[in-house]
């Protein structure tokens, strides 16, 4: 009796507990998979048989159809959905991959670095801010403006700024970052706007990758900050001994040894890259529109388009499960396991 | 500590490490002169800015030209004019405007006239921070910025409190920075939960568990944009897939525009079907980079699965959890899309966030008082970060 409640070793579940397990992730996964199957259900129905209310397997209560899938991949619709998918599969993966390789080594060097920014230099620097702004509402050429300013802060910070004494730490430059998240887009969308208009970049690729890079940026290095804490120093400390350099530490010992937290950041913000709407409804007009949009826009005087949303969500999903079924073995345990024996 | 090799800092920009973790036993002996050492002695003394200089300036040229147009234009007055707008300084009427009249009871809520309750709930929260702030006067090591802390923290909770008893019973209705409040907390805490139960229970070895684990991971691939859209299907009293459940609760008339906690309910629903995945594959992510043998060590020892939980997985996994409930406190503020879709912000104002309410501004072209809505949030988010980072996120995890 006793061995149905016995575990045969560590993380393997005795069998009472196993069933028990099953039971729950089964739950989970039912509730998960219920409104996809309604979404696949309803990509198959007309619009009166979504008005006359709920029918639930298709050949037993209703008739599918293939028309919103035939409206979408190949009738008037295709030539935006292939347009909006394909500008999708560029923006997303090149903004998270770079997000990723900038952050990944912010953290590593707020983990293992002692940044002491002083508060003189930082008031030195929103008060040349300041000073470009007012400069530029007295009509001032923003280019002169900022290069006049530039070299202030810089004549300021070799005279005035190192005076100050009092310094901030690693944890303020990391809030500093996060704080950069705090501002809903509502807000700052019309600014960055304004600021890519004047850039001449709206309507590009560049527009849309710089502001995810830099919109994301802040959750990597938060998230990979707490995974190379948890990177054993000791092992850095031989590779110095053996006089590896810097780059070669990071390089060779703590991205392979942080492959997991990378890649669960990874598909975490090529997701949210991939998803989002707001930004994108701003900085794109025709040529470079994500498929959020796509599916927003089915959202016409009509009323919503039920069947067609359900087509887009479902084909919007896909790239990401593959992306996410191939990553996923890499979040394994044991990567750690050894390394720090002898 | 100090094991500064590369003396003190050069510019003064404060971007150069002040030091290196890494301590460097090796002495460095002077060597002969070549151009390639030099080279890459200089390198690596330059790595400290090298790592972290790229993201400070790429965070600096979109973060700071939009937080400061967006603080101007929250104290402006926005006019279509002709060839473009135009913008009228206006001072601080934005920010009254959200204290006072109709905007008022939108922003802050309605009060209701005070009953015993709110009198008992108000004096205890009103009394522990009262004891707070005694037990920290009668400490030894008194200073000013941290006195001014907690008196911050101590004012900013008593409104909160204030606002929340006042509005949240009898005739009181919240208003959208209660019903954010209600939104972030509720959603964190069952997310959090949920999040970190199916984690562990897919850590263990079992058969199929990569299969549940990329089932779990679906919500947070599907664009929240979606997933509004589906929730307002499945929510749908006639047409829904629960419609005969509705029907058998006699509920068939009911709708979710009528009722504000059930309206609230539903949105926390999707929220929590939308993030749990996020909470999920970051706390899989730790408990599998987690170290096996301090457990085995403690399973030798006869530790059960409870004590090996609490003393060693639960500690291990502690700064994760902390930066991920940080992170979605900060995002969870933001939620827009669901009431947006769901509910289009009803019964009347009552499933409305403030990014929904700073929306509906902006979309009134009223983009002034959209900009000073936001601005509250950011002051509302700063405080709750700054408590959970001074208060919560270092004492557990320096505690270890």
């Amino acid at each position: 009796m006793k061995r149905w409640f016995q575990s045969k070793s560590i993380n393997t579940p005795s069998p009472v507990g196993a069933v028990l397990s099953y039971l729950a992730l089964g739950f989970w996964a039912l509730l998960i998979l219920f409104p996809l199957y309604w979404l696949v259900v309803t990509s198959f129905k007309i619009s009166s048989q979504v008005a006359e209310g709920p029918f639930y397997i298709p050949f037993v209560d209703f008739q599918p159809s293939l028309d919103a899938w035939k409206y979408i991949l190949v009738g008037d619709l295709s030539n935006d959905t292939i347009r909006n998918f394909s500008n999708t599969l560029i923006v997303a993966p090149t903004s998270a991959l770079i997000a990723l390789v900038l952050g990944t080594t912010a953290a590593y060097a707020l983990v293992r670095f002692e940044y002491r920014p002083r508060v003189g230099a930082i008031w030195t620097f929103i008060g040349c801010m300041a000073l470009t702004i007012v400069t530029i509402s007295l009509g001032v050429s923003w280019q002169v403006a900022l290069v006049v300013s530039v070299t202030v802060f810089f004549i300021l910070l070799q005279t005035i700024g190192r005076r100050f004494k009092r310094a901030l730490g690693n944890n303020d430059i990391a809030f500093w970052m996060i704080s950069q998240r705090m501002l809903p887009p509502v807000a700052v969308v019309i600014p960055i706007y304004i600021l890519f208009q004047r850039l001449h970049l709206l309507d590009t690729y560049a527009a849309l990758i710089i502001t995810y890079v830099t919109s994301n940026l802040p959750i990597v290095i938060w998230l990979m900050r707490d995974y190379i804490n948890n990177i054993p120093i000791e092992l850095e400390e031989c590779a110095s001994i053996d006089g590896a350099s810097r780059y070669r530490i990071f390089w060779s010992i703590v991205l392979p040894l942080a492959v997991p937290g990378l890649v669960a950041t990874f598909l975490f913000v090529l997701v949210f890259t991939w998803n989002e709407y707001l930004l994108a409804l701003f900085l794109s007009s025709a040529k470079v529109q994500t498929l959020p949009l796509t599916i927003v826009a089915q959202n016409a005087t009509r009323g919503p388009q039920w069947w067609n949303m359900s087509v887009l969500i479902l084909i919007m999903i896909v790239p990401v499960i593959v992306i996410a079924i191939i990553l996923e073995r890499y979040i394994t345990r044991g990567l750690l396991i050894g390394a720090v024996k002898g | 500590m100090n094991t500064n090799p590369q003396g003190p800092t050069q510019i003064g920009l404060g971007l150069e490490p002040h030091s290196y973790k890494i301590m460097k036993t090796q002495t460095e002996e002077p060597q002969p002169f070549r151009l390639h050492s030099v080279i890459s002695t200089f390198a690596d003394r330059m790595a400290g800015s090298v790592f972290i200089l790229p993201t400070v300036l790429a965070l600096l040229f979109l973060s700071i030209f939009p937080l400061i147009a967006s603080l101007y234009v929250s104290l402006a007055k926005f006019d279509i004019a002709p060839g473009g707008f135009k913008l009228t300084f206006v001072g601080l009427d934005n920010y009254k405007k959200l204290f006072e009249g109709s905007e008022g009871i939108h922003f802050l809520g309605k009060f209701a006239p005070s009953t015993p309750l709110t009198w008992v709930v108000f004096g205890v929260v009103v009394i522990a921070l009262a004891i707070f702030m005694a037990r920290y006067l009668l400490n030894v090591r008194v200073s000013i910025s941290g006195l001014m802390g907690r008196v911050l923290l101590s004012l900013g909770l008593g409104l909160i409190t204030w606002m929340l008893v006042y509005t949240l019973w009898n005739e009181g209705r919240l208003g959208t920075a209660s019903t954010t409040l209600v939104y972030v907390f509720v959603g964190i805490f069952f997310q959090f939960i949920l999040g970190l139960s199916l984690a562990m229970l897919t850590v263990q070895r079992l058969p199929g568990r990569r299969f549940f684990r990329v089932i779990f991971l679906l919500p947070m691939m599907i664009t929240p944009v979606g997933i509004a859209y589906m929730f307002r299907m499945l929510t749908d009293t006639s047409k829904g897939p629960f419609t005969p459940i509705w029907q058998a609760m006699g509920l068939s008339d009911f709708s979710w525009v009528n009722n504000a906690w059930g309206a609230r309910t539903a949105i926390l629903i999707g929220d929590v079907w939308q993030w749990t995945p996020f909470m999920f594959i970051v706390l899989v992510a730790a408990l599998e980079s987690q170290p096996v043998e301090p457990i085995e060590a403690a399973t030798v020892d006869g530790a059960n699965s409870w004590q090996i939980f609490q003393h060693i997985t639960w500690p291990a996994i502690l700064p994760v959890s902390m930066t991920l409930i940080l992170i979605r406190l900060i995002e969870a503020f933001k939620i827009v899309d669901l009431p947006n879709v769901m509910t289009n912000g009803g019964p009347g104002t009552a499933t409305q966030s403030l990014t929904y309410h700073a929306f509906i501004n902006w979309r009134a072209l009223n983009i002034g008082g959209s900009a000073a809505v936001a601005y509250m949030l950011l002051f509302l988010v700063t405080f709750f970060a700054m408590i959970f980072v001074n208060l919560i996120r270092q004492r557990t995890v320096e505690t270890l």
